[in-house]
């Protein structure tokens, strides 16, 4: 089947399996592969990207649940090679190890921040709980969440829509479903 | 960031590594493709122990996509061997079955290879796998370590009677003795759980074989490539000139990418096959069947203590799995690696133990992050609580009458090794320092006073790492060596490549080693490239694992650094027109004593080499040195964790309060990097204590077969550790430095299951089995309140 969607700012249009997952997507038709697996049962959270504003995980949406849809990914998290704040602060505090897991912490950290712009410990360690890290114990990585808040202005010019920033992830996959339908 | 007035030794330098991965361009194997490249799928078995009577491949051949079905029988007959042990421990009897990659008769675990699919894609593979009617006929099965011993239990092998692959004995002092002359003796059986290693990119391999050359590629999620060539050497037709194998970034390992593994062998042999380039991707719930797991290991142990609390004596019979067959490492790691280390930190007199490793229709075991030191550790430090415990003294104060004194020349334990440094009683009063002890000792004593279950746990641990001496390596049984090597090659521009053998996977060496050399010879750390994993660019080495890479690793490095150096000294003396014995270097410059602005910088030498128009009387040209390193002794870092937990002694749930730890690993390098080592091992070794256990029922499923119902810790079950350190260098290598990779896992696994007891004691319980759930927690509760009515 045909799907097009918008990739990191490209259209792309591709003829896939309808059992493809997004994820696969990205990696192999688009090579993308910055958006990791790590599991099959979508516990660990290393292939975290934006759909639509919304952090949500590759593997739980196939490609055709996603058409005509707007997908960040971690290659596209910067902006003419500036790296975002989020990327900046799990570098400066060592948030991550051998890195397999680290593209998805950061699109999660990201979402993570908009809704919470000055996150209590608690509120990032919650908001965590969908992305797994072996390496770290999570300490730099919580530290890393919380200099990445003090690091995003208010108006980042990362994203350009910040209305969409506040859509829930039901209220993502409600627009995935519909999308599907038509 | 380091400036010019700071050493770079020392310092938290940003990782160079970092760059590729916060920006999704890190260079995982799965992201590797190859012109013309088809996937590879396994059929595995779903019994864990049955006769293969047939294998039906006709309907997997005709599935859409399918280049090839293959089975263990094709593999043989192409002459791919069985898989090596590599370690075979010596004064045992250890039995080492064969292994063939894929069964050829017998399936032994769940998850073993029965034949193989390869495709043009992943999908089209896993689909046709399921299209292989195997037809199988079902055997008893046993699980349970000790069980396995048992006359009537199941045979795996033919080869190991009674299941049993060896029987090894470490002794040291007269045991009878001390137990005969012991006020008090304490026993506890001890369960050190299986574990699955989870690290979060699942292993693959890709391989491409070119006929024309004779050569072989290998991409692979490995810790050690050079040790995975040697063995494909030896399992393959290939000769070992011919192979090259490459570990691209890794995805953590934690000793699960240790092995090398059939999946390795597979791949070669597809390619050979298809003649095209054939990738292997596992899967999670693969990873949970089919990449090694780790402890398995139940003791009955004994300590044997005077009423002053002065231990005289550790007894113990051990039992540790092998799973169904011998893995690379797996022999090793319940017997050099655990057995003698069982002194601890502690002047113990004798020491005793009986180690009975057996075969079991599990997944094989190897390393697991700590590798049979954890369960050592485990042993001692709960049994010096239980000997608190029934002398009602402080378990600190316990601890104080037993630790080896502070040294720095060496000092031997009754299990025959030699430490290298250590001051443990300084590493424990900073912890104790650190946690407020006594304070929290008096808030505890309240809090039980109002019928809170409040407890603390201590630990003053030692281990042994920086694997080690390659005569040690030969006597005790590893079919390897273990120095390791580096080349330093400053180009003519003065920029610097450094190949090493060692095989970092996230640990950080990119940047560490990089400012070894900058703090050595002057360059900036940004100008030093670390290159690693790829047998073709470094010298043979011995990878990494057991915290060896930069105990190890740093002394060959820091034999390329003096050659450097002394060729330096030679080509300034001549530019400088000055004698050799006059020159020093300092910061990146040689001079002539004193006048150190008319001097030489060690980029100037480097142009100087590198032209070679104008060298001294015999100095060849260029600026390289390659350098090995055999280190003369493990190393051996310590320190002191401790831990608060409270228990609700409605629900059994357990509330991770405070952690301190207090680590010695020498002169650190990176605290940053160092720190974070601390972290993510304290969290790997208290989810051992807390929530990870596998699981198999007694047909050999694995209960625990994925993520959603094996525990892997959550951001939200941890607190923030507290850390602080000490520094006692070690004279086994020229920085002083010790390992620091595994101190977490080995230390904290005890130190939270000690403050989970200790918080039970006031109810009398003094033992439930890891890891703590809230179930087991609550019913212990139980049992004892029924018990005390």
């Amino acid at each position: 089947m045909n799907v097009s969607m918008t990739v990191n700012n490209t259209s792309y249009e591709r003829d896939v399996e309808p059992r493809t997952l997004l994820v696969d997507f990205l990696r192999d038709d688009l090579g993308l592969t910055g958006t990791n697996i790590g599991c099959d049962t979508s516990q660990c959270g290393a292939c975290t990207v934006h759909i639509d504003g919304a952090a949500v995980k590759s593997c739980t949406v196939l490609a055709a649940q996603a058409d005509g849809a707007s997908i960040t990914t971690i290659e596209g998290l910067s902006i003419n090679g500036e790296l975002h704040p989020m990327q900046r602060a799990f570098t400066e505090k060592h948030g991550l190890q051998c890195g397999f897991c680290t593209p998805g912490m950061i699109m999660t950290a990201v979402k993570l921040v908009e809704s919470y712009p000055e996150p209590t410990e608690e509120q990032i360690r919650h908001g965590l709980e969908g992305n797994l890290c072996r390496c770290t114990g999570y300490q730099n990585i919580v530290q890393a969440v919380d200099e990445g808040a003090r690091l995003t202005e208010a108006h980042s010019p990362f994203e350009s829509t910040p209305a969409e920033h506040q859509i829930t992830l039901r209220e993502a996959e409600r627009r995935a479903w519909e999308r599907s339908r038509t | 960031m380091t400036t010019t007035t700071e050493r770079a030794f020392g310092a938290s330098v940003a990782r160079k590594e970092d760059a590729r991965f916060i920006t999704g361009q890190g260079r995982f194997t799965d992201n590797l493709t190859q012109p013309g490249m088809v996937h590879m799928a396994v059929v595995r078995s779903p019994l864990a122990h049955a006769r293969i009577k047939g294998i039906d491949t006709s309907a997997a051949t005709e599935m859409p996509g399918v280049v090839g079905v293959f089975t263990g029988q094709e593999m043989a007959d192409a002459g791919f061997g069985g898989i090596p042990c590599a370690w075979v421990v010596p004064d045992s009897d250890t039995v080492t079955p064969p292994h063939p990659p894929i069964a050829i008769d017998t399936v032994r675990y769940v998850g073993d290879a029965v034949a193989m699919v390869v495709a043009d894609t992943d999908a089209n593979a896993r689909d046709a796998a399921y299209a292989v009617d195997v037809d199988y006929d079902v055997l008893p099965v046993v699980v349970d370590v000790r069980k396995a011993m048992d006359p009537d239990a199941p045979q795996l092998h033919e080869e190991a009677p009674n299941n049993q692959c060896f029987h090894w004995v470490v002794d040291g002092g007269d045991v009878e003795a001390a137990f005969a002359s012991a006020d008090v003796v304490v026993k506890e059986t001890i369960t050190n759980q299986r574990l699955i290693p989870n690290a979060m990119e699942a292993r693959v391999a890709l391989a491409r074989w070119d006929d024309a050359m004779g050569e072989l590629t290998l991409w692979v999620t490995s810790q050690n490539p050079h040790i995975v060539r040697f063995l494909l050497s030896l399992d393959t037709p290939v000769p070992e000139h011919k192979i090259r194998v490459i570990a691209p970034d890794v995805g953590g390992g934690f000793g699960s990418k240790l092995a090398h593994y059939p999946e390795d062998t597979m791949v070669i042999f597809a390619s050979q096959q298809v003649g095209r380039p054939v990738k292997w991707a596992e899967t999670r719930s693969e990873n949970y069947l089919a990449t090694t797991h780790g402890r398995d290991h139940i003791a009955e142990v004994e300590m044997a203590a005077t009423k002053e609390g002065k231990i005289l004596g550790l007894r113990a019979k051990t039992w540790a799995s092998m799973g169904a067959y011998l893995s690379t490492a797996s022999t090793g790691i319940a017997t050099i690696l655990h057995g003698l280390i069982l002194s601890g930190s502690y002047d113990i007199g004798a020491i005793h133990e009986d180690v009975y490793g057996t075969f079991t229709n599990t997944t094989p075991t190897d390393a697991y992050r700590g590798a049979g030191r954890p369960e050592a550790i485990f042993m001692v430090e709960r049994m010096v609580d239980l000997v608190a415990r029934e002398l009602d003294m402080d378990p600190v104060e316990v601890r104080r009458r037993n630790l080896i004194e502070p040294f720095d020349d060496g000092h031997e334990v009754a299990t025959g090794l030699v430490y290298d440094s250590g001051n443990y009683v300084g590493a424990l009063d900073k912890a104790l320092d650190m946690f407020g002890y006594e304070d929290a000792r008096k808030a505890q004593a309240k809090a039980r006073e109002e019928g809170r279950l409040v407890g603390i746990g201590v630990v003053t641990y030692t281990e042994i790492c920086g694997l080690g001496p390659s005569e040690v390596a030969g006597a005790v049984g590893f079919g390897g060596g273990l120095w390791d090597s580096a080349i330093v090659r400053f180009h003519p521009t003065g920029k610097v490549t450094l190949l090493v053998g060692v095989s970092p996977h996230g640990q950080g060496e990119e940047t560490t080693f990089a400012q070894i050399i900058s703090d050595q010879l002057g360059v900036s750390v940004e100008d030093v490239d670390v290159v690693y994993g790829d047998t073709a660019k470094t010298p043979m080495g011995w990878g990494t694992y057991g915290s060896r890479t930069t105990a190890v690793g740093s002394g060959a490095i820091m034999g390329a650094v003096s050659q450097i150096k002394d060729k330096g000294v030679k080509i300034a003396a001549h530019m400088l027109e000055a004698a050799e014995e006059d020159i020093e270097f300092s910061d990146g410059v040689f001079s002539v004593k004193g006048s150190r602005a008319d001097g030489k910088t060690i980029q100037d030498i480097a142009l100087a080499a590198n032209t070679a128009w104008d060298l001294p009387e015999g100095v060849d040209p260029g600026l390289e040195a390659s350098s090995f390193f055999n280190p003369g002794n493990f190393v051996y870092p310590f320190g002191t964790h401790i831990a608060q937990m409270e228990v609700d002694p409605e629900t059994g749930e357990i509330d991770f309060q405070r952690y301190v730890a207090v680590d010695d690993c020498g002169p650190v390098i990176n605290p940053m990097i160092v720190e974070g080592q601390v972290q993510g091992g304290v969290a790997q070794g208290a989810a051992q204590a807390l929530w990870e256990g596998a699981v198999y029922d007694d047909d050999g499923n694995l209960v625990t077969g994925s993520m959603m119902s094996y525990a892997i810790p959550k951001a939200e079950f941890l607190p923030n550790f507290e850390l602080g350190k000490t520094e006692t260098p070690t004279n086994v290598n020229p920085l002083g430095v010790k390992g620091v990779g595994e101190t977490g896992t080995i230390a904290s696994t005890p130190t939270v299951y000690n403050a989970v007891m200790d918080a039970l004691a006031p109810l009398g319980v003094q033992q439930v089995d890891m890891p703590l759930t809230p179930e087991r927690v609550w019913t212990a509760i139980q049992e004892a309140q029924k018990g005390g009515q």
